[in-house]
């Protein structure tokens, strides 16, 4: 079971979650199996089945896009940062 | 001997031992004089004054270890020798040459800024550093605030503030450069008038505009170092490919609640905001204070560590977070980081794109 940090601009579709505990052993199964029970967070992490070019996913510390992207192998003690571009106002 | 016979000594070719500390010497000494410490004397005499009846005249800072030198020296088997008794203050008074380093900073400045002065990585040069160095920051607001406020106070010569908004009563909980009494006035102005009674000496510009495609690069282009504490994305992506082509450090912060995350984007060098999210994001992933509200601490800590990196971009000291995305989560008050990679591909500074 690995730990899926889930950004303040997300929570909204997983129940105010702050961190979510998911089963698989790839970046694709944690997400799908978080998916199936939080639907609304794949139309927000996903494009057409693809990772939205907008958040990016990391395993610890790493982006996915520089390792094996949604076949990124992850650990039971890994934690999987969602990381959408924040503009987040000064305003 | 006098200060007066020393400089007709002097004038007539004598040799001049300059017996204080290397320290000292750096403060100022007399230009020709070569400098060998009393400490030193018995071990590079010989090496620094081999004939021994070539005329030496001595001096310290007020003739006590020259006093010692010229017995030790008399002693030793030289036979020319005379000490200047009294203060080098004599010496200069009567117009005898002096050299001094140039000060880099006035009495005044030493005063001010002597508890960073103090800190062997800033000392006197970095501070000069500091008060030579032009910031600039986007946006007068929440990151800018406690930004402007600490390299105002800390000597930072020059702050251009880019903001076209006026102060509203509803900023006041975090955007701490304004005051009750200044809603409705431009917060230009308001932080112009802040940080003038802060540090006088910090000139702050007043860009009265928003950034867009036309004034960005005009904007940025005086400056040293960026500080992005924009609230949406078009600027942001502006700013980042104007500063990608002026090769200017940003710092970049953002928050929204709870959270908040600190970079910094050194062009060429490091990442910039393309290479972690290549195309910019419809504008309703981007809510703004207004709609989602917004910690007043929250800006204070980021535009903060914000700051910090200024400090080390201008200093050229330190790891700064080029490479790195640092977050926080202020309810958890936890502090975690990503490792952020160029990319290759990156449109604005990628291959292909002129370095």
């Amino acid at each position: 079971m690995s730990i899926v940090r889930i950004p303040p601009v997300l929570r909204e579709t997983v129940g105010g979650s702050r961190t979510l505990a998911a089963h698989g052993a790839t970046v694709d199964e944690v997400l799908a199996d978080l998916f199936a029970n939080y639907p609304a967070l794949r139309a927000r992490v996903t494009d057409d089945g693809e990772l939205s070019p907008f958040v990016n996913v990391y395993v610890n510390d790493r982006d996915v896009r520089y390792r094996d992207g949604l076949e990124t192998p992850v650990g039971p003690d890994d934690t999987v940062i969602l990381l959408p571009a924040m503009a987040g106002g000064a305003r | 001997m006098s200060a007066a016979e020393a400089l007709e000594l002097a004038a007539s070719g004598w040799r001049i031992l300059d017996v204080r500390e290397q320290v000292e010497w750096n403060e100022g000494h007399i230009p020709d004089a070569t400098l060998l410490p009393l400490a030193d004397l018995p071990a590079r005499i010989a090496e620094v004054a081999p004939d021994r009846e070539a005329p030496l005249l001595v001096h310290c800072a007020v003739g006590a270890r020259s006093l010692r030198a010229a017995a030790w020296l008399l002693q030793n088997g030289y036979t020319n020798v005379a000490n200047l008794r009294g203060s080098l203050l004599d010496w200069r008074r009567l117009g005898g040459a002096w050299e001094a380093p140039e000060q880099l900073l006035t009495p005044a400045q030493q005063r001010r800024y002597s508890r960073q002065v103090l800190i062997p990585e800033i000392g006197q040069a970095g501070q000069r550093k500091l008060l030579d160095a032009r910031v600039l920051l986007i946006g007068a607001g929440g990151l800018g605030s406690p930004a402007a406020l600490y390299l105002a106070a800390s000597g930072i010569g020059t702050i251009g503030l880019v903001d076209d908004d006026v102060v509203d009563e509803s900023n006041l909980q975090r955007q701490v450069l304004h005051a009750s009494d200044r809603v409705g006035m431009h917060k230009t102005e308001s932080a112009r008038m802040t940080l003038a009674a802060l540090n006088p000496e910090t000139q702050v510009v007043e860009h009265r505009e928003r950034l867009d495609a036309d004034n960005v690069e005009r904007l940025i282009a005086d400056y040293d170092v960026i500080v992005d504490g924009t609230d949406n994305f078009d600027t942001r992506y502006l700013l980042n490919d104007a500063a990608v082509k002026l090769r200017k450090p940003v710092v970049h912060g953002s928050i929204y609640r709870w959270d908040g995350q600190v970079t910094t984007f050194v062009p060429f060098e490091g990442p910039c905001y393309r290479c972690m999210y290549p195309t910019q994001p419809p504008p309703e992933l981007a809510p703004a204070c207004a709609v989602a509200g917004v910690l007043g601490v929250l800006p204070g800590i980021a535009g903060l560590i914000q700051a910090n990196e200024v400090f080390k971009l201008v200093l050229g000291v330190g790891e700064t977070l080029a490479g790195r995305l640092l977050m926080f989560d202020a309810m958890a008050t936890d502090f975690s980081e990503v490792k952020i990679w160029r990319d290759p591909a990156c449109p604005a500074c990628g291959e292909g794109t002129i370095q």
